[in-house]
């Protein structure tokens, strides 16, 4: 190889208590597909926005094309031929496709012109997107494109692209994948941050992984397995969840056509939605984000009030019962959202505890807070989880993303519940905090619990489903065992509006 | 009672007048609360700029130029806010109610000496033949300048935010600050220059009640129309012409009350004075039932935490 594209030599960077990126470099070259691979925290965030101009580096240099590369800021670093598809889209919901690719350019030509554009460059890269539908509207997998369009109108020379299929169905995935490839065969370079292992193994020429904030090693993935990496990444070696297969026993909840407007402007009514789970079992709810699971877990949880007879649960009418109700007699969830939904990010560890452990618990007496029973029960959680923090005191805000998770689930399976709902369990979290999560799941089913996990990673529904069924526009699928499903059959049952795609993929 | 004593020409003509400061401020406000500002202090930026306008009207002798510093004025009013809620990080409710007592205050001080005295007046702007046209001259073309300046300011806020470049980055900080700071764009100068836009146009906005409406200076003469212009931005949905449109209904109904007291009308002269704020509301209310909803990020802190 020539001179590489990029090269990064010793580069550094602490923040306050902690060295975010210590001594990296690495290179990549013209038409390379790089994987960047490491826990949360590794520090992977950090590098590439120093690429991308969001942080300076303390120390260390950047050379990109044989010259010196120092971005002070975004826009240099566009203008020098870096794109970057952020893992949270940075689209703005209330705005057009147009409007949002226009900001994030340079020299945006007229409205008129850029619509043409759009259209131009989303149908020679299979990625159709209308120019005048607002973002807002669009699925995840859309918003995607967007960013992805975003970048591919400035011809960049390097795309780094950020956890970029986390939220895709796997016909999207198959799409985004040879966009990527035609990207690789015009010569573009792209780094790649993702968990997902086996994905890195096909797409990746390359892979460097680091461990708190060190690179720990290179590999070329396809002749690298996925334990390996996996292992790397970790620095120990990992467990497996394991399960032994109990059996199914009477049934415990049971919804009945629970229909439901949408919660939100952007969300999705549910229709009719139907089901029943035994206790001892693990119903696992795949589907892509936004087609209504929050509206799913809000009715179970008893945020949303559904109608009278959409929700039994042992034979009880949940129609009048609000959350609290629910948790006392032992139907308990964890909605998706870390911060500001599952936890109150200011406020700490402990009062988080008390805050859905008051009623089983007995942290509350006659309206007066047991604070000694609540910081044992805190104490309880971070013990019985592995939860990494100073002490239960700490704000909830304080602690990693899979630290935190860890607690807010660890925090409604040590209430034991007879019906435990969760939402994304192991989102953004690190390979052994997701296994750790997912043990405990399993463990949970396994003491006669009955439990609906909804996810977007169908890896994970795979690993720890006893039936499996899909959300898609509001509507759930027939469950089906897990057990010996294909890709491509999951595929379909998510279909719906992506059946096109499919035909097209 | 006698209703022919009100005369529509005049009444409409009286009511562009009236709606006005209303106007002016809104403008600004709106510009502000696009960008994801949420400023409280539009009444201590009008009063401020009421005196400020006044003292240097008096003193030089030009309205013109005291319209001008009336701008600045609130303007530099409208920096100590911009100071407390961008570089400060300071809580923007406490924030813009602060600026208003603030306002209020520093006014009234600065306009000690000036009570009671007559300000210079602004003539009219001459259309020539234009406004004899019978019924439209009187209505259109008999105003002083910064009738037609609020307008213009009304359609340049729209036409900005529509159709150019930067109405586009400004809404785009209003509605996602952390992803328009990802794309490069810097959230607290464009914040700090919206805040300064709305403080100069209620700073007009106040100078138009001390020079032109009322033409005098007494402390707190602006008497709550800066809540109503932010009422009516929110009222308003975000939108300039549904702005320029309750001013106009609000001043409208505020003339029409006025004249209706006059000619007699058997009804208590409450119902009559509380009836512009009543029906500017319900009317906006009933237009605001569309989708249109506040900037994603208004009135939330924006901190670049990396």
């Amino acid at each position: 190889m020539t001179t590489p594209l990029l090269s990064l030599r010793g580069l550094t960077k602490a923040y306050p208590g902690v060295v975010a990126n210590d001594d990296v470099s690495l290179e990549i070259g013209r038409g390379e597909i790089h994987a960047l691979l490491g826990e949360n925290g590794a520090g992977k965030s950090t590098l590439v926005k120093m690429i991308y101009g969001l942080v300076k580096p303390d120390s260390g240099a950047m050379e990109f094309s044989g010259a010196s590369f120092a971005p002070q800021d975004p826009r240099t670093a566009r203008a020098g031929g870096v794109g970057m598809v952020f893992q949270h889209f940075s689209l703005f919901d209330a705005l057009t496709v147009a409007e949002n690719i226009a900001l994030g350019m340079e020299n945006a030509p007229a409205m008129s012109q850029l619509a043409a554009r759009i259209r131009e460059v989303s149908e020679s890269y299979g990625l159709p997107l209308s120019p005048d539908r607002i973002v807002g509207d669009l699925s995840a997998g859309e918003q995607q494109r967007v960013e992805i369009i975003r970048c591919l109108l400035q011809d960049p020379k390097l795309l780094i692209m950020d956890e970029p299929t986390s939220v895709l169905t796997p016909q999207e995935v198959s799409i985004l994948f040879e966009t990527l490839n035609k990207l690789r065969s015009e010569g573009t370079a792209i780094l790649y941050i993702s968990h997902k292992l086996e994905e890195i193994r096909i797409l990746c020429d390359a892979a460097t992984i680091l461990r708190l904030g060190k690179v720990v090693g290179t590999c070329v993935p396809a002749e690298t397995t996925a334990r390996d990496m996996a292992e790397m990444m970790v620095g120990t070696t990992l467990k497996t969840p394991q399960r032994s297969g109990a059996t199914a026993g009477e049934v415990i909840l049971e919804l009945n056509k629970l229909s439901l407007p949408p919660a939100s402007a952007f969300g999705m009514p549910l229709r009719e939605v139907s089901l029943s789970l035994r206790k001892g079992e693990i119903l696992g709810i795949g589907g892509v984000a936004g087609n209504g699971q929050d509206e799913l877990l809000g009715a179970l949880s008893g945020e949303i009030r559904a109608n009278e007879g959409m929700i039994a649960y042992k034979g009880l009418d949940m129609a009048s019962m609000g959350p609290n109700a629910r948790r006392e007699i032992g139907l308990l969830s964890a909605p998706e959202e870390r911060l500001g939904h599952a936890a109150a990010p200011d406020m700490s560890l402990i009062e988080n505890a008390l805050l859905t452990g008051a009623v089983r618990e007995g942290l509350v007496k006659g309206g007066i807070l047991n604070w000694s029973a609540a910081r044992a029960f805190a104490d309880q959680i971070i013990e019985a989880f592995d939860v990494r923090t100073p002490s239960a005191g700490n704000a909830a805000r304080s602690l990693s993303g899979g630290n935190l998770q860890k607690f807010v689930i660890g925090r409604e399976v040590l209430q034991r519940p007879d019906v435990f709902v969760v939402n994304q369990p192991t989102w953004g979290v690190d390979a052994s905090a997701a296994a750790a999560i997912r043990q405990a799941l399993l463990d949970l089913a396994e003491s006669g619990a009955a439990l609906i996990v909804i996810s977007q990673d169908l890896d994970e529904l795979m690993e720890i489903s006893d039936r499996f069924a899909t959300l898609n526009e509001g509507r759930l699928s027939q469950p089906r065992p897990a057990i010996g499903l294909s890709v491509d059959e999951i595929g379909l049952m998510m279909g719906g509006a992506h059946d096109e795609e499919v035909t097209r993929g | 009672m006698d209703l022919s004593a009100i005369n529509p020409i005049i009444l409409v003509a009286a009511l562009i007048s009236a709606a006005t400061p209303i106007l002016l401020a809104a403008t600004g406000e709106l510009v502000a609360e696009r960008a994801g500002v949420l400023n409280l202090g539009v009444e201590g930026m009008m009063i401020t700029g009421a005196v400020c306008g006044f003292i240097i009207s008096v003193n030089t002798g030009s309205p013109a130029i005291g319209f001008v510093m009336a701008a600045v004025g609130g303007g530099t009013l409208s920096l100590l806010f911009a100071f407390l809620t961008q570089v400060a990080l300071a809580n923007q409710v406490a924030s813009g109610l602060a600026l208003t007592l603030f306002g209020l205050g520093i006014s009234s001080l600065m306009g000690q000496n000036y009570v009671g005295i007559k300000p210079p007046r602004m003539p009219d702007v001459n259309f020539g033949p234009l406004s004899d046209i019978p019924g439209l001259g009187p209505i259109l073309f008999s105003h002083d300048p910064i009738v037609y300046v609020g307008l213009l300011i009304v359609a340049g806020v729209w036409a900005t935010l529509k159709f150019t470049r930067a109405g586009l980055i400004l809404r785009a900080v209003g509605e996602n600050h952390d992803a328009a700071h990802a794309l490069g764009y810097k959230v607290k100068r464009i914040r700090t220059l919206a805040i300064m836009f709305g403080g100069a146009c209620a700073g007009m906005g106040g100078a138009y009640i001390s020079l032109i409406r009322v033409p005098q200076w007494t402390e707190g003469m602006t008497a709550g129309v800066g809540w109503i212009a932010l009422a009516l931005v929110v009222f308003a949905s975000w939108k300039p012409w549904r702005v320029l449109l309750g001013a106009y209904l609000f001043g409208g109904i505020t003339q029409l009350q006025l004249n209706l007291q006059g000619a007699g009308v058997a009804l208590p002269v409450e119902y009559l004075a509380m009836s512009p704020y009543i029906i500017t509301i319900v009317v906006l209310v009933i237009l605001s039932a569309d989708k249109s909803r506040a900037p994603g990020s208004l009135g939330r802190i924006f901190h670049a935490s990396q």
